[in-house]
């Protein structure tokens, strides 16, 4: 079993937390990954960011850009994740041409490589959908890596099934249509897509718009095996900049509380 | 119309093209893909009759092809100019935008966004969408409001919202992203109108398609004309529609020679440290990558990171091409060739002195290229994509800061 979706067993209701590496520096990613953990997250999902961010919201774009500013690459990335020593699987978010120009040769296989290496876990990539996804699953289940795939509330049908067939790890369930950034509620279609992916054999982690515990709590209790929880980090980080630590460790720890209280009313799965 | 299907999958020329977009877009373009094979190729419902109808009616086709006596005295071969200037809007983008349009009201769609760098398109689409009574939303980077102003009071006259982008450098890249992330969240009820034969398949397709009146009504010209074919084609190159447009009707003619002229800017290199190409050539100079849904040539790093591009033509102004260009160069098919700020603000100056046409800062690269263009042959049809009212405001700037031959003194406009 993958280690990503070992954590996912372990726990009741699992937290994935998004965070951009290299914001608001470089060397502040390493304290944000061990406050997160410390807080509860199960999984850590690490943007590496890319200049072009088509799939994030105002949030995560301003991350991205002080992330590109501080001088943060792949090659830095993967050194930082080298020297992570958290016990969390760590799965990679960016997008597809940092991975396919990554190292001498064009192709997806040298950066692949490079992340199994450096110690990551998983792959998503919001703008590679299954059509296009051939080569890099085949590589990455060379290098034992997991292919996360997002299904959005307009995921339907053959469509659906294609993703399933492809996706290890989790399932990324997108909440609601549009891009990422902290939202007021949860929206019906999370329940309309937790539905859908009833069958589905891995586990789902319902992000997009996800901010606080009563979130979490109403998407584990709506049948989710997981949340995945990114601007609301982020905006933590882009106000108190290095001195990040304490509270996102606090607000993982909301989050992971919320997710685990909404086990109780949860629906059992057939 | 040809070969939608040609290549391993739908979309693909060579190994460009593609289909590179969000999961939430992929039903969507899926739908828009079927909704093209119907309507467009098929002609199902007399679409494509409609189309051809109002293109005449509301735009104006067919546009002259036109002998230009000055120029090519001044060349000693022949130049014949393809109008698109006169197409209503005063560019070609209106042949895309009326398609499209019209096409999402046959979709059943309710609203419609576009992206837009000149503000060509945008206006082009602000009036289609007026034309058959829909919704318009524009996207537009700040610096291109800046530089294009009178066609954001055309886009707003014709009932178009308008929606500033001040990402980035504020240019067509930034607007385009805008754009995807609007349509990736209100995808149920809004077409997307993108301006170029860029983005994801099925637009490169299409968008060729519906500009490909262009070169079928050149090529026409040419044989009533002349009873023969031009020796060559030129046309400028920005995401390439204009330039798809002009070629398509003879990319089958091997003794045609097509070229695309690039936006060369203030120089034809990439800037690592300061990660900017002060260029926008990316046939010329770009390497293979992935950009807003396609695999294309593209101005980036090392590392893969879209770099800012720059053009004195904001609709040039762009770090990626259509797909279909960048492989037909590979293939040798197309000639990608380019020309800098200087050479086509004098061609710009040049069209409007001795031929009482003055042209888009745009189409004056292609202008520009004439210059250089010995080898082009006896007979030679430059495609004038746009006319340059826009840009008047940019022009008297850019050309109080150069010696341009033959410009009249600029002092006169203050
Ligand atoms: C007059 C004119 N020509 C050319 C272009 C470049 O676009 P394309 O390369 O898609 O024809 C533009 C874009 O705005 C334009 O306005």
């Amino acid at each position: 079993m993958s280690s990503i979706r070992a954590a996912f067993e372990d726990t009741d209701a699992a937290l994935v937390p998004y965070i951009t590496a290299g914001d608001p520096t470089p060397d502040a990613t390493a304290a944000q990954v061990r406050a997160l953990a410390a807080g509860g997250a199960d999984v850590v999902e690490l943007g590496l960011p890319f200049s072009e961010p088509i799939a994030d919201g105002p949030t995560i774009q301003n991350a991205i850009q002080r992330a590109l500013d501080a001088g943060m690459t792949p090659d830095r990335f993967l050194d930082l994740v080298r020297g992570l020593d958290v016990d969390v699987p760590l799965v990679c978010m960016t997008y597809f041409n940092l991975i396919y120009q990554y190292g001498q040769e064009r192709g997806v296989e040298p950066f692949v490589e490079a992340a199994a290496e450096a110690g990551l876990s998983g792959l998503i990539v919001p703008d590679l959908p299954v059509e296009e996804s051939d080569a890099l699953k085949a590589a990455c289940d060379a290098h034992g890596l997991d292919l996360v795939f997002i299904v959005a509330p307009t995921t339907r049908g053959d469509r659906l099934d294609r993703v399933l067939e492809r996706v290890s790890g989790f399932v990324y369930v997108q909440a609601r249509l549009g891009t990422t950034g902290a939202r007021a509620d949860v929206s019906d279609q999370t329940h309309d897509s937790l539905a859908r992916l009833a069958e589905a054999d891995v586990p789902r982690a319902v992000g997009f718009g996800v901010s606080n515990g009563e979130h979490a709590r109403e998407i584990v209790a709506a049948g989710a095996e997981g949340v995945v929880a990114g601007s609301v980090f982020v905006d933590i980080i882009a106000e108190r900049g290095t001195d990040a630590a304490d509270e996102l460790e606090a607000t993982a720890r909301e989050l992971k509380e919320g997710a685990v209280a909404g086990v109780a009313p949860r629906p059992e799965r057939t | 119309m040809s070969d939608v299907d040609a290549g391993e999958r739908p979309g693909k020329f060579g190994e460009y093209g593609g289909q590179y977009v969000p999961e939430a877009l992929m039903p969507a373009i899926s739908e828009l893909d079927d909704a093209y094979r119907r309507y467009v190729l098929n002609n199902e419902d007399g679409f494509m009759d409609e189309f051809r109808a109002r293109l005449r009616d509301f735009g104006g086709r067919p546009t002259p092809l036109q002998h230009a006596e000055t120029l090519s005295s001044r060349y000693g071969f022949d130049v014949y100019l393809k109008r698109e200037d006169l197409l209503h809007g005063g560019a070609h983008k209106l042949n895309n935008a009326l398609g499209q349009v019209l096409l999402a009201k046959y979709m059943g769609k309710e609203r419609i966004i576009a992206e837009t760098g000149a503000g060509q398109h945008g206006t082009a689409t602000a009036m289609a969408s007026a034309h058959l009574d829909m919704d318009c939303e524009v996207f537009m980077g700040e610096r291109d409001i800046n530089r294009q102003r009178p066609n954001v009071f055309r886009m707003r006259l014709n009932g178009a919202e308008l929606n500033p982008v001040s990402t980035g450098s504020g240019t067509l890249k930034e607007a385009t992203n805008e754009a995807m992330r609007e349509w990736a969240t209100t995808v149920e009820d809004t077409h997307y109108v993108i301006g170029s034969v860029v983005g994801p398949h099925p637009f490169p397709t299409m968008v060729r398609d519906f500009q490909s009146v262009i070169g079928t009504e050149a090529r026409r010209q040419m044989e009533e004309k002349l009873g023969c074919l031009p020796n060559s084609v030129v046309a400028c190159a920005g995401g390439g529609s204009n330039t798809m447009g002009a070629f398509d009707a003879f990319v089958d003619d091997d003794a045609v020679s097509l070229v695309a002229v690039e936006a060369g800017g203030s120089g034809l290199k990439i800037d690592e440290e300061e990660d900017l190409a002060p260029n926008s050539a990316s046939l010329s100079i770009g390497e293979e990558g992935v950009l807003h849904g396609a695999r294309t040539k593209l101005l980036q790093n090392s590392d893969g990171q879209i770099l800012e591009s720059h053009s004195v033509s904001a609709g040039l102004d762009y770090a990626g091409v259509g797909p279909e260009l960048a492989d037909l160069v590979d293939d040798d098919r197309v000639r990608a060739v380019s020309v800098d700020d200087d050479a086509a603000l004098s061609a710009f100056h040049r069209l409007s002195r001795t031929e009482g046409i003055i042209p888009a800062l745009e189409t004056s690269h292609a202008l520009a290229y004439l210059e250089d263009g010995a080898e082009l042959g006896e007979k030679v049809v430059v495609n004038v994509s746009g006319r340059g009212d826009k840009d008047l405001e940019s022009v008297v700037e850019e050309t109080e800061k150069r010696d341009i031959e033959g410009a009249p003194s600029m002092g006169v406009f203050e």
